[in-house]
């Protein structure tokens, strides 16, 4: 990972959001807490959406990347639509998840954050997902007994054949790929 | 029993239905053939990143929604539909924002090149839910019920990302397309006050106290309207909401059994299809032996 000074990742954060329809509104936030009260996950974070604006407009961009909040967003824009400035609350929290990712700003292990990691490597390999390949190696990356609790479940699947034990690999995953890498010339994320 | 119909829809089915949820695919065929649409599969699409993606590479998300895309508009048909809710939205959402974003889509159009492709901006993304409400509607809907489901309660949960943040078809809050398709077919929808609270999505697997006690309250809201059933319009949603009933009843202390079934398999149940061409035995909850209770026996 790159080093880069706190302030760098604020200055890249900003304009990321200001990249994102409406994503400048996030400058009239009232703190009025409406996101914070739709959230179904809001009583599991450590901070609040809410106070996630407020810590933002603090410089505390740290903080933020530490806490649990930032993964526990289950992209359900409860907040999005109610939010009464018209911030989209959930396409901010997407951008905080990746630039935790990109500079490895965010807890070990984050269920999430290997859960989300597990699924793209899945897609990269064959163009779609393959979801026994993606529930073992999410296990394995965060508490590989809790894998055998799922195999019980795994056989009730597979006895109405709903598990594929071969993975799919789409004609086009090749070009796939060439498309993959021609975007990431482009640089940043 | 087909009826006839001019319009020929790209179906994009997503990853999930063709295995796991496999069940969802062959109801939404066989409904969807009873009712005249024709549905052409997309030719090698690919998944189209989910909300899992976006939260890793935002620009790689986008290629593989633009690449389905482009693969669309190859066909010549204006409209892809797919009957789950989260590629729906990535879908819907990539488009518009491909729309929105002239650098970013200026970068993904480069990117589709060195695959050999391009996308111009000309295919409708479109929830097959709206689909059969708006575009086929109630008429022909009514006319081919040949089992009407009077007497049986149905609690439609429509999930997130069907109508936020968007709102295009439906109310973002409070939708009601499936109650009143639920209506056509003789069910009585009943009041269900979190038909769009988040069931937890893959929380159930990550975060699974969070998980049980968010899907715990909308079963929990299910049963206390005294609905037969649940009626879902998204595959991770109807995955949460069966599979895990017993888990979830403990951790809240309240009897979670009911069964859970997707919108297609009632539709198609009340067009007089057999249990096969609806996959009624994939369920985890006891869907075929309930349907017949309450509504055969009438």
């Amino acid at each position: 990972m790159e080093a880069v000074a706190a302030k760098d990742v604020g200055e890249v954060f900003l304009e990321h959001v200001y990249a994102i329809p409406d994503g400048e509104k996030i400058n009239e936030c009232i703190q009025c807490g409406t996101c914070s009260a739709s959230c179904p996950m809001s009583d599991a974070m450590d901070y609040s959406p809410r106070q996630i604006i407020a810590e933002l407009r603090a410089g505390m961009l740290d903080d933020v990347f530490k806490s649990n909040t930032v993964w526990l967003c289950s992209s359900c824009y409860s907040c999005a639509v109610r939010c009464p400035a018209g911030i989209p609350f959930t396409d901010v929290m997407y951008e905080l998840k990746r630039l935790g990712t990109q500079y490895g700003r965010y807890p070990k292990r984050t269920p999430n954050a290997v859960m989300v990691k597990a699924f793209t490597e899945s897609v990269d390999r064959h163009g779609r997902t393959h979801e026994p390949e993606l529930v073992q190696k999410y296990y394995l990356r965060t508490n590989p007994f809790k894998f055998l609790s799922q195999v019980a479940f795994g056989l009730r699947l597979l006895a109405r054949g709903r598990m594929a034990l071969l993975a799919h690999n789409i004609k086009g995953v090749g070009n796939l790929r060439k498309m993959m890498a021609a975007i990431e010339e482009n640089g940043a994320k | 029993m087909t009826d006839s119909n001019d319009r020929v829809y790209t179906y994009y089915p997503g990853c999930s239905q063709m295995v796991t949820n496999k069940a969802y695919n062959i109801s939404t065929q066989n409904v969807a053939r009873t009712l005249g649409l024709e549905m052409v599969e997309l030719d090698d699409w690919n998944c189209c990143g989910a909300t899992a993606f976006m939260a890793v590479d935002k620009k790689r998300a986008f290629v593989l929604s633009a690449r389905n895309l482009a693969l669309a508009e190859q066909t010549g048909r204006e409209e892809v539909v797919t009957a789950c809710n989260g590629c729906y939205l990535t879908l819907n959402k990539v488009n518009r924002h491909l729309a929105e974003q002239a650098e970013l889509a200026a970068q993904v159009q480069k990117a589709l090149a060195a695959g050999g492709m391009t996308y111009k901006g000309g295919v409708r993304v479109r929830h097959l839910l709206d689909i059969v409400v708006n575009d086929v509607g109630e008429k022909r809907v009514r006319q081919h019920v040949r089992r009407p489901l009077a007497g049986l309660k149905v609690a439609c949960y429509y999930g997130c990302q069907i109508t936020r943040p968007f709102g295009e078809i439906d109310d973002e809050e409070y939708p009601e397309m499936m109650d009143v398709l639920s209506g056509w077919l003789g069910a009585e929808a009943v009041a269900f006050p979190l038909k769009t609270k988040c069931c937890g999505g893959l929380m159930m697997t990550t975060q699974p106290e969070m998980g049980r006690k968010l899907t715990g309250a909308i079963l929990r809201s299910a049963k206390q309207g005294e609905a037969d059933g649940i009626i879902t319009c998204c595959p991770l949603c109807q995955m949460n909401l069966e599979a895990y009933q017993d888990q979830v009843g403990a951790a809240i202390g309240y009897d979670c059994h009911i069964p859970v079934l997707y919108f297609t398999q009632l539709m198609g149940y009340a067009f007089g299809l057999e249990g096969s061409e609806l996959a009624l035995r994939d369920s985890l909850t006891p869907v075929e032996a309930t349907l017949m209770e309450k509504v055969e026996s009438r």
